[in-house]
């Protein structure tokens, strides 16, 4: 930290003020991070390395939170967001929560991307009971309120999707082959271990043929033709998009046309289908949470109206194509509807309270009829997908809302 | 059977991607004696400015001969700008610069293409290649090119005045320069050619993987295993040794039982240090003879 | 074909560096100790959470300055140690209740034996050979790591959380703190030994190796046995420095042992200039800090400003920190003098 010492006497002053205006309105109160004039988010993403595409995440989220200060912040506090690199390395994740927790001094860390970035800190944060919140993760994992009552998730779970998948296959088509390629790491192994316990005892027998491969692979086609050779006839691919689009295209080219199920993280219209060829892509089932900005069905949605003009005003370079930007906003404006529940109380432990008493909460992202509510032993915001399948050029949703949670 | 077939062709069509790659690494290490861990992320740069030369309008051949000779100045002016003012530093500060680039270059592509993944169009369709569903014309097209890159290099290294005079400086620099050989602008040379065969393969491997600015990462690995399996002396070497690591990791992915699928990788490497350790100088390269 | 390599005439891959020079004087030595002792009480806790991170980022990166700039050998995989080390001290902790104190010799000699064992056909190879052996052994560490045949201690893809241990015997300060006393204590112990091998037998038989392999062994140097050796000595202060790792992150993953973590203390070890222990942690800032500067310039460009950063240093001082000690050593005796 090399503030000068205007800023600092500056900071000083301001906390003076804080301090003796708090003890005059004994309704406001507040822990490290937040103040009459600001409220400090912390928050870790991949800017760089292997996968600093996610890192547009954070870039949204920023400019999500210019747009909420230029209309006036939170109850009239100002949102400081910062946000710092961690190039998708644990121990890095680890060196920057601590600099967020005891150097930045943050009310709550927000988003924080990436399964073993998140498994690293969620003890720190824990037991220093600070607001891990809205995890940008699908593991299961944060939803764990009674062992770990500062973490929350907000997308919905790979296990849960996965098992939509299964119950869709059990009732259209029972007697499936089913060849699954995966990503060999928690996000590849969560959605395959939803598949299989919710096809339960069948499991061995539908499952036909695994293939996992290694993000440091050029290309997943050699799986594809094994996959192929397994004579399996339904296709699920648990892949990120570039090898999303490298597998449908690879399918098309050895003419192999399997029910070809796809999972919503790569079910991006511009970011997988449309590199890998809209002839290629048609009949692809997937499910979906929130809307593509590349579908034309949305073109008149006001949500995803104001959706536009955001990235327009705040953030000219976004890509909407991308569907990282629709996932930053969605995740942000979450944040700022539980700030304003919170009013005067920024305290953590009311953050917390707040984030977890969501009522039908809908933000202009997701799809009409999903939404979030969570509660103090449900730490699992968005639990709902729709399935949907390819069709010219869009996604047409078929079907009800379904839920991936486990019946209990 | 009819697996194994499949198994060794689908080996080719990647192998293909290898081989490329591999042949880019084989002409900096003639140039420099060196192995360059940029030249991937040059290749990816070369190949993003042809396709927003395409985006721009320009038909596949004119943004193809454009970018070559972009690349092709590009290697030069990173040389003579970066590269020659640490010609007297140790080596392993050379090798600390090659990661500075690959940093910079990285990160400056995702800066102006963003990370969403880019189609890329190839100029030889990707229809089924002799009624095989395995090897799609654009892979054929693919070996084709790299069989051509092949044949050239051959002869530009064995038959051409400055090919000679580019081994002579790469490999003995002394000598080279009592016969009168300027042998900083023969590494300079170097460096063009390189970055060009790497614009190469980045442009025919793209429309495979996808464009975007890791693409090259998980090549590269493979570019400089199947380079070192061949002989980093030896074009052909290279060439071979990239089917070869591609059909090996292949039929290791499908043969060994349990682990083939998991560590195809580890597996391919682990027979490439095998063969190293019984040849040295890889499978078609020059023995070193060493004098004291 | 055969060409033959004028070894003469070329210039060794690393530089000489005579042993005198691979180290600290003892005045300088006792000031930057008696600075590690005291700023900690001064300091942020995170500021003492970034200097356990210096010094067991900067014990790796010693490792890799014994194996490269004293017995000449190359290597891109002193990650796939560090992950070994890393995990031995975790598994042992969290499955079996050993003390974490104790795990560390453990997952020194483990990684010493590991170390030992792959220099074995290493021997074989030099150079860019042997650069692409060990960056074989740094890609395929993780994907190991994977293998739902060891899931059942690593954890497989989800890596395994560990304890921070609390001070003993009722110390008042914080974990953060008892474990950077404790890390500085390990720390100061292997730089000791350290520096001793360097200047005992086997440290002038692995420099003379350095120097010129064909005339070592011409002096009843058993080459093998050295350059074997070398390697297991590093890759067991790699696992001690992983071991330590794993303690303060409080968390093994195979994510966070990839070939970035090799490239890392490659470069630690370039900055702080090879062959020079002490530049060893000032080559550790450098992969700790930079990064971090380099992100508050520019989040978009972070990786460029790095690799700018990077160009800058390695222009200005082709040898690293070694060079810096060295002219200020000489400013310092001319002044002298006068």
């Amino acid at each position: 930290m090399n503030l000068s010492p205007i800023l600092r006497i500056a900071a000083f002053a301001t906390a003076v003020i804080a301090l003796t205006s708090g003890g005059a309105l004994a309704q406001k109160k507040y822990d490290a991070g937040a103040s009459d004039s600001e409220i400090k988010i912390g928050n870790i993403m991949p800017y760089s390395g292997a996968a600093s595409a996610f890192g547009v995440i954070g870039k949204t989220e920023e400019a999500y939170f210019k747009k909420i200060n230029a209309e006036g912040g939170i109850n009239g506090r100002k949102i400081s967001f910062i946000s710092y690199d961690d190039a998708y390395s644990p121990p890095k994740a680890v060196e920057q929560i601590h600099k967020l927790v005891e150097d930045d001094e943050v009310l709550l860390v927000f988003n924080p991307l990436g399964t073993p970035s998140n498994s690293a800190i969620q003890k720190y944060l824990n037991a220093k009971e600070i607001p891990q919140l809205f995890v940008a993760s699908g593991a299961s994992k944060w939803n764990a309120p009674s062992s770990f009552p500062w973490t929350m998730g907000w997308q919905p779970s790979y296990q849960g999707e996965g098992r939509i998948y299964a119950k869709y296959l059990l009732k259209e088509k029972p007697d499936a082959k089913i060849g699954v390629l995966f990503q060999n790491d928690d996000f590849g192994k969560d959605y395959l271990k939803g598949l299989k316990d919710a096809l339960g005892e069948k499991a061995d027998a539908m499952i036909v043929a695994e293939e996992s491969y290694e993000t440091s692979e050029p290309s997943v086609d050699t799986h594809i033709v094994k996959l192929k050779a397994s004579g399996a006839d339904v296709f699920f691919s648990v892949t990120t998009p570039k090898f999303a689009a490298q597998a449908i295209k690879k399918l098309a080219e050895i003419d192999w046309h399997p029910m070809h199920l796809l999972v919503s993280i790569s079910a991006s219209v511009g970011s997988v289908i449309q590199p890998a060829g809209y002839e290629n892509s048609q009949g692809i089932l997937s499910a979906a949470y929130d809307k593509d900005a590349a579908d034309p069905q949305w073109n008149n949605d006001p949500g995803m109206k104001k959706f536009t003009e955001f990235l327009q005003q705040y953030y000219p370079d976004g890509n909407k194509l991308d569907s990282s930007t629709i996932y930053g906003y969605g995740a942000a404006q979450t944040l700022v509807k539980v700030l304003q529940m919170c009013g005067d109380d920024l305290t953590r432990a009311n953050v917390m309270k707040q984030a977890a008493s969501l009522r039908d909460f809908q933000p202009d992202t997701l799809l009409p009829g999903i939404r979030i509510n969570t509660t103090a032993d449900d730490f699992a915001p968005i639990q709902q997908l729709r399935m949907m399948r390819f069709k010219g050029q869009n996604w047409e949703l078929f079907g009800d809302i379904m839920s991936g949670e486990m019946e209990r | 059977m009819e697996l194994f077939t499949n198994q060794v062709l689908a080996g080719i069509a990647t192998g293909a991607i290898y081989a490329c790659m591999a042949l880019a690494v084989v002409m900096i290490y003639q140039a420099i004696d060196h192995l360059n861990f940029a030249q991937g992320e040059m290749a990816m740069f070369s190949t993003f400015v042809s396709w927003q030369l395409l985006q721009w309008g320009l038909p596949y051949w004119a943004a193809f001969l454009l970018t070559l000779a972009f690349s092709f100045a590009g290697g030069i002016a990173i040389e003579r700008i970066l590269f020659k003012p640490l010609a007297k530093a140790p080596i392993l500060t050379q090798v600390a610069g090659f990661i500075a680039l690959f940093s910079i270059i990285n990160s400056c592509a995702g800066l102006i293409w963003d990370f969403t993944i880019k189609q890329y169009p190839t100029p030889f369709g990707s229809a089924p290649f002799l009624g095989s569903q395995l090897i799609s014309t654009h892979q054929a097209g693919m070996i084709g090119i790299t069989v051509l890159l092949l044949i050239g290099l051959y002869v530009f290294f064995q038959y051409t005045r400055v090919g000679l005079a580019m081994r002579a400086a790469a490999s003995v620099p002394e000598s080279a320069r009592l016969v009168g050989i300027n042998t900083s602008w023969m590494i300079a040379l170097g460096w063009g050619m390189a970055a060009a065969i790497g614009s190469i393969a980045g442009m025919l491997i793209a429309p495979v993987v996808f464009l975007e600015p890791n693409m090259m990462g998980g090549v590269l690995i493979y570019g400089f295993a199947a380079a070192v399996l061949g002989g980093l002396t030896s074009p052909f070497g290279a060439v071979v040794g990239g089917f070869l690591v591609g059909i090996f990791e292949n039929l290791a992915g499908t043969y060994i039982p349990g682990v083939g699928n998991e560590l195809k990788l580890p597996i391919a490497l682990a027979l490439i240090i095998t063969v190293l350790v019984v040849k040295p100088a890889g499978l078609f390269g020059r023995h070193i003879v060493k004098r004291v | 074909m055969s060409a033959v390599e004028e070894l003469a005439s070329q210039a060794p891959a690393v530089q000489a560096v005579p042993k005198r020079a691979m180290t600290l004087s003892s005045g300088t030595a006792f000031v930057v100790v008696l600075l590690l002792l005291i700023v900690p009480l001064f300091a942020k806790n995170f500021v003492i959470f970034q200097l356990t991170q210096l010094l067991y980022y900067g014990l790796a990166v010693l490792a890799l300055n014994i194996l490269t700039g004293g017995s000449g050998q190359f290597s891109l995989g002193q990650s796939a140690f560090y992950a070994i080390g890393a995990y031995t001290s975790a598994i042992l902790m969290e499955q079996y209740d050993v003390n974490y104190a104790l795990t560390l010799p453990i997952a020194g000699i483990i990684c010493f034996a590991a170390g030992f064992l792959f220099g074995q056909p290493a021997l074989r190879l030099s150079g860019v050979y042997l650069a692409l052996a060990t960056f074989a052994l740094a890609t395929a560490m993780p994907q190991l790591l994977k293998l739902g045949f060891f899931e059942k201690w690593t954890g497989g893809v989800q890596g395994q959380v560990v304890t921070k241990p609390d001070a003993p015997f009722g110390l008042p300060m914080s974990q953060d703190m008892w474990l950077y006393y404790f890390t500085l204590a390990v720390t100061i112990a292997i730089y000791i030994f350290s520096v001793n091998l360097l200047r005992s037998r086997s440290g002038r038989a692995f420099m003379a190796i350095r120097d010129n392999e064909i005339a070592a062994s011409a002096m009843g140097i058993n080459v093998s046995l050295y350059k074997t050796l070398a390697f297991g000595v590093s890759a067991g202060i790699t696992g001690v420095a992983g071991g330590l790792g794993a303690i303060a992150v409080q968390f093994v993953a195979p994510d966070s042992f990839t070939i970035t973590l090799a490239i890392q203390l490659f470069l630690g070890m370039v900055v702080g200039g090879v062959g020079w222990l002490p530049g060893s942690f000032i080559g550790a800032a450098f992969i700790i800090f930079v990064p971090n500067i380099a992100e508050s310039i520019s989040k978009g460009l972070s990786g460029a400003v790095f690799g700018v950063l990077l160009f800058l240093v390695i222009f200005l001082v082709p040898h690293g920190a070694r060079q810096v000690a060295m002219v200020g050593q000489q400013l310092l005796e001319r002044a002298r003098k006068r």
